[in-house]
């Protein structure tokens, strides 16, 4: 049976399983979301969107829909999955359950919690029925999917005027107990007026089996609220990612999400800004390194639909052996939004002659009176900048190394926790594998 | 300390050097003059090991050792730098780090350990002081945003640093005003000793007014055409290099 077809086939049996959110609305929105994807199915390279990109080689799988078995897992083995230097909130899911031993949440002055629990207790309902499902793609078949099926994930509801001291991760781990798996997960985080969170979220496979994961994160900042995201895609080669992440600001807000994609089987991101208000800063940054036959697909949208507003989007892209990257970048400013400040910036080294890189930046601007640019460039290592290197004495693979890193050092700079800019530079000098020969 | 023999040099087919001749004794400052074109960067590149340039024929003996097998790293690790004209830029490297590494990566291929952190400190700031260089510029990426003088400054000082045998700079002077010429002529006087060699790559003679050369070499066509003392420098300054065609 196809994927689709099983998926169709299991919905009424899932429905009768979460009948938890039958007080809600949010039963409507999975019937919708439900036949919106009976309908359209899996997208193919003739949708527009996914040309350069097939899902064909992850959807022949027999996934496991609901996986039930709860594994535990001891803290020491996977520490180091964890930004583990310094405190923080932890919300963590293993196969797709909640784990409480290894999370740790709050409920004092904000919560940072699960979905689940937010769509099961009344007194979260004004928030959810407010929210859920409001920015996320309705005509993303993908994204509907995961409203159909999604039951857990992570809940983060920050009021006005707080400032969240810690960090919080959001990691989800597959155990491979399921041969085959798909896990759909899905986020809610709503972050009040003057509010500030730092968010860093992780999909883990402990194991070489297949897993497909399908994640959608709604984000939805409030007037002057500041919300970094860091998204770490750094799995196992047999795991596959769609990621869907929406946001919607109101004005003076400032959001970033920065992905960084060093590993995985193919790694799809689409990453939809919305502004609802003036002076509103939306920054996008990512990292993407990969070798082999991977595939790291940016799909990102920002809508400019109000006056004073900029954006700021850089992404860079080093592509090893047999890997494809694509880039898409959509920024559209309305004719309302005049004197937007829109920059993109796409920059792509090939390393090697089997590498792919298909980039598109589009910018649709109906507004007179805006600064906007956007700079695509394809090339490979700078020659003269080797040499340079290598005549002091530095040997061709670490000046190789120290190159790719200067390169991919602007997107860097962005990241606001000083361990985990620590952390991701250590991960790219390792995927680059020199060694620096010193602390970066 | 270098030997140069009959040196053939080209690039894509072009022929640039077509037989040069030069003998660098330690102790010894060499200037190469020339037109623009006339292959005088080409040399120092071919002697840092370019690989874009082919040795058609002819050699380069550094310390009687045939260079010719051997990769740039593998040069600057027998003791070759080169001073490039057009330093490149490495953001997100900072100066200190980068002249860390590359001190390191000799040491290791020489067989030594690492420079402890205390010594390689100490060793930057003496050799920063000399060069009049300011503690914060080591901070800074490397050549990122620098002006054409700290560029040329930096690349002295990595020279400071690495202590080489064989010193090549290539238009250290192009870009500099006088006194960061000063500066840096000042500190390449005070590195050179009897045992390590100088050449100097220039279009003018004003450099060779603050490193006085002990030789003066013209290049031309690929071909050095005269050689002589310090007065050949101040002969071409009078009536330009046509007299030598």
């Amino acid at each position: 049976m196809e994927l689709k077809e099983k998926l169709v086939a299991s919905f009424l049996a899932f429905e009768n399983k979460v009948s938890v959110d039958t007080d809600t609305n949010v039963h409507d929105i999975r019937s919708n979301a439900f036949d919106h994807f009976e309908q359209h199915g899996f997208p193919s390279k003739k949708d527009e969107e996914w040309k350069y990109t097939s899902l064909k080689s992850i959807l022949k799988y027999d996934y496991n829909v609901f996986p039930e078995a709860e594994t535990a897992i001891e803290f020491a083995t996977v520490k180091k999955y964890f930004l583990h230097e310094i405190d923080s909130y932890k919300i963590v899911f293993i196969d797709g359950v909640y784990s409480s031993f290894l999370s740790e949440t709050s409920h004092e002055g904000y919560d940072i919690c699960l979905l689940s629990a937010a769509l099961k207790q009344p007194k979260y309902k004004p928030v959810v029925d407010h929210f859920f499902n409001t920015i996320a793609g309705k005509d993303n078949s993908i994204t509907s999917l995961n409203t159909a099926f999604s039951k857990e994930g992570a809940y983060i509801n920050i009021p006005k005027g707080t400032v969240v001291p810690k960090p919080i991760q959001i990691v989800h781990f597959s155990t491979g107990n399921e041969a085959e798996l798909l896990l759909q997960p899905r986020n809610l985080i709503v972050v009040g007026e003057n509010s500030h969170v730092q968010i860093i979220e992780r999909h883990q496979s402990l194991s070489s089996n297949v897993v497909l994961t399908n994640s959608v994160t709604e984000i939805f900042a409030n007037k002057k609220a500041i919300v970094d995201y860091y998204k770490i895609q750094n799995d196992e080669k047999s795991a596959s990612l769609i990621d869907s992440t929406y946001v919607q600001q109101q004005q003076h807000s400032h959001v970033s999400v920065n992905t960084f994609s060093f590993g995985g089987n193919l790694t799809r991101n689409n990453l939809e800004f919305f502004q609802e208000g003036e002076h509103i800063d939306s920054t996008l940054n990512g990292i993407t390194i990969i070798g082999d036959k991977q595939l790291v697909d940016n799909h990102t949208l920002v809508m400019h639909k109000h006056p004073n507003c900029e954006s700021h989007e850089l992404y860079k892209g080093i592509y090893f052996d047999k890997s494809t990257g694509v880039f898409n970048g959509k920024v559209i400013v309305e004719k309302e939004a005049q004197k937007t400040n829109a920059f993109q910036q796409n920059n792509n080294i090939l390393i090697d002659d089997g590498a792919t890189i298909n980039a598109k930046p589009q910018l649709e601007i109906f507004a007179d009176d805006v600064k906007c640019s956007h700079g695509c460039t394809i090339g490979q290592l700078d020659s003269d900048a080797l040499f340079y290197m290598r005549s002091r004495g530095i040997p061709k693979r670490e000046a190789n190394g120290l190159l790719l890193y200067a390169f991919a050092n602007d997107a860097l700079e962005k990241i606001k926790i000083p361990e985990l800019k620590t952390r991701i530079t250590k991960l790219i000098a390792k995927k680059l594998g020199v060694d620096l020969g010193f602390d970066l | 300390m270098l030997e140069i023999n009959n040196l053939h040099a080209k690039i894509e087919d072009k022929d640039i050097l077509k037989g040069i001749n030069l003998n660098v004794k330690a102790g010894e400052v060499h200037a190469i003059m020339g037109p623009n074109g006339s292959g005088k960067s080409t040399l120092a590149s071919v002697i840092a090991g370019r690989e874009d340039y082919e040795v058609s024929e002819g050699n380069i003996l550094l310390n009687n050792e045939d260079l010719e097998d051997l990769a740039p790293e593998e040069r600057a690790h027998k003791g070759v730098f080169l001073s490039f004209q057009y330093p490149v830029e490495i953001p997100g490297v900072t100066v200190t780090n980068f002249i860390k590494t590359a001190i390191n990566e000799s040491r290791k291929a020489n067989g030594h350990e690492e420079l402890p952190a205390k010594e390689m400190l100490q060793k930057i700031r003496e050799k920063a002081e000399l060069l009049d260089i300011d503690r914060k510029f080591l901070s800074r990426s490397l050549n990122e945003g620098f002006s054409g003088g700290e560029k040329k400054r930096n690349e002295i000082f990595q020279m400071a640093m690495l202590e080489p045998k064989l010193s090549i700079l290539d238009e250290t002077d192009s870009g500099l005003d006088i006194d960061a010429l000063k500066v840096v002529a000042n500190g390449v006087n005070k590195l050179k000793s009897q045992d390590n060699a100088v050449v100097l790559i220039t279009h003018y003679q004003r450099l060779l007014e603050y490193i006085v050369p002990d030789y003066v070499h013209v290049l031309h066509d690929g071909k050095i055409v005269k050689s002589g003392g310090k007065e050949l420098a101040l002969e071409l300054e009078a009536k330009g290099y046509d007299w030598l065609k």
